[in-house]
């Protein structure tokens, strides 16, 4: 029997690891070699690992740092930030990414979410949907790291980057973001009911129970967390956590 | 002295990985397609991510193909398969129509539902190996129960008894690891499967021997 993925979402920020509020209000968490190491005795499931000011920047990956963060990442590893290029993708894969994350350019360029699903395999490749709702409600598709509003729908987007050929969509709720107040449930059931590509839920976890909750409401695939295994109590004190394979076997 | 065990590289996948958990095993690992690196080697691995015709035709493109066959059928070194890299191993698969080496009695289907149910595939995630009389050297001192990390659409059906070394359920079950003589293959990636993985690549670099 396989179990949901729960896998903890890391941004980067420089060289340290930073935890956002609605994509704003960065605060640093530690150091991400350390991190991982700590996730590494956790036997957490896998990683994602998200560079947050490299589209931004305007620049590309920070290889070194990553190639040192994947050497000592013994679960699966996913990288995101920065990445427009076949060949970069390329680089990812050899430092010892699995998975490399398209997100603003994917949008901008469905040529190379195809081309790299062909060459690398749908299982390398991983689109994120950045989205944000509308007072009225309306959801809508966000990139360059919540900066842009491209006022596209998110659920046909994406069927539109399943037909594409990746292997799995990260759906990311900004306004949930830091919110620890549960996952987008509405916007989640409605793509994971429209797509076969698995999802992989992003944004509001702030407990176990909100893990079980989109799990089973919103029949996605996996679950990404950030807040929820960096902070600890009330007053959210820095504490790398993650549960205990007792309490993942009760998702 | 130190084994030199080579990781082959044809260009398919994570070779950084296998070679960031050969180095925490603490075998002297290299990556190369030359062939006299090859022919030193102690020990090989075969990695593999993404398509099986892919795969061989990269091979055959770097002129390895041949090189391999004589290396593991003649000279017998030990030779670990990975995921698209085991796959390879066996004679042939349903998604290509390329045949595999061969070197294995056994080839490759896609999961398909059991009547009535439902299967997600790519089978993705994390999931236990139960180890047959087959696995005995490569499951060596790996802590129960046996976790692996898992991603394939397809997967290996032995033609001949006996050389299924580790089985896994997912719709039914399956044989995930495949053993004969100085051949292992593993479908799952041990390389990104914490402590269990780790204790196999050990096991593959000190214990599992050719004969």
């Amino acid at each position: 029997m396989l179990k949901p993925r729960v896998i903890p979402c890391l941004l980067l920020r420089g060289r340290g690891l930073y935890k956002t509020v609605k994509f704003t209000d960065p605060k640093y968490v530690g150091d991400p070699v350390n991190a991982v190491k700590i996730f590494n005795e956790k036997e957490v499931d896998e990683l994602i690992l998200l560079d947050i000011t490299a589209t931004p920047e305007q620049r590309g990956p920070n290889y070194a740092l990553i190639e040192d963060i994947a050497s000592e990442c013994f679960m699966p590893l996913s990288y995101g930030g920065g990445v427009t290029s076949m060949d970069q993708v390329r680089r990812l894969h050899r430092l010892g990414v699995e998975k490399v994350s398209l997100n603003t350019a994917a949008f901008n360029d469905r040529q190379l979410v195809r081309e790299a699903c062909d060459t690398f395999g749908s299982s390398s490749v991983i689109a994120a949907i950045d989205v944000r709702k509308t007072l009225f409600g309306k959801y809508e598709v966000w990139t360059g790291c919540g900066r842009v509003n491209t006022k596209v729908d998110p659920v046909g987007y994406a069927e539109e980057l399943a037909e594409l050929g990746v292997g799995e969509i990260l759906v990311n709720s900004i306004d949930r973001d830091g919110a620890m107040t549960g996952y987008d449930l509405p916007l989640l059931t409605k793509i994971a009911a429209r797509v076969d590509t698995p999802v992989i839920a992003c944004g509001g976890a702030g407990s176990l129970e909100h893990i079980r909750e989109v799990l089973t409401g919103a029949q996605v695939s996996a679950v990404a967390a950030g807040s929820l295994f960096v902070f600890h109590g009330k007053h959210k004190a820095v504490l790398i956590n993650y549960p205990s394979p007792g309490e993942l076997e009760g998702l | 002295m130190s084994q030199l065990i080579v990781v082959v590289d044809y260009d398919t996948g994570n070779v950084g990985s296998v070679l960031n958990m050969l180095k925490k095993a603490g075998a002297k690992a290299v990556l190369s397609r030359d062939p006299e690196v090859l022919s030193t080697a102690d020990r090989l691995v075969l990695p593999g991510v993404g398509a099986f015709d892919e795969a061989i035709g990269n091979l055959r493109r770097f002129g390895l193909y041949d090189l391999l066959d004589e290396l593991v059928l003649r000279q017998r070194k030990p030779i670990m398969g990975v995921c698209l890299g085991a796959q390879i191993m066996t004679k042939s698969s349903e998604e290509g129509r390329l045949p595999g080496f061969g070197w294995l009695d056994a080839r490759l289907v896609r999961f398909r539902a059991p009547p009535g149910e439902t299967l997600r595939v790519p089978h993705m995630g994390w999931n236990t190996v139960t180890p047959t009389a087959a696995g005995a050297a490569i499951f060596d001192q790996v802590a129960k129960p046996m976790r692996f990390y898992f991603v394939h659409s397809y997967h290996m059906l032995a033609d001949t008894p006996g050389i299924e070394a580790g089985m896994t359920t997912y719709g039914y079950p399956f044989a995930s690891a495949l053993a004969a003589g100085n051949i292992v293959a593993l479908q799952f990636h041990p390389e990104k499967s914490h402590k269990y993985g780790l204790q196999v690549y050990r096991n593959f670099v000190t214990g599992f021997q050719s004969c």
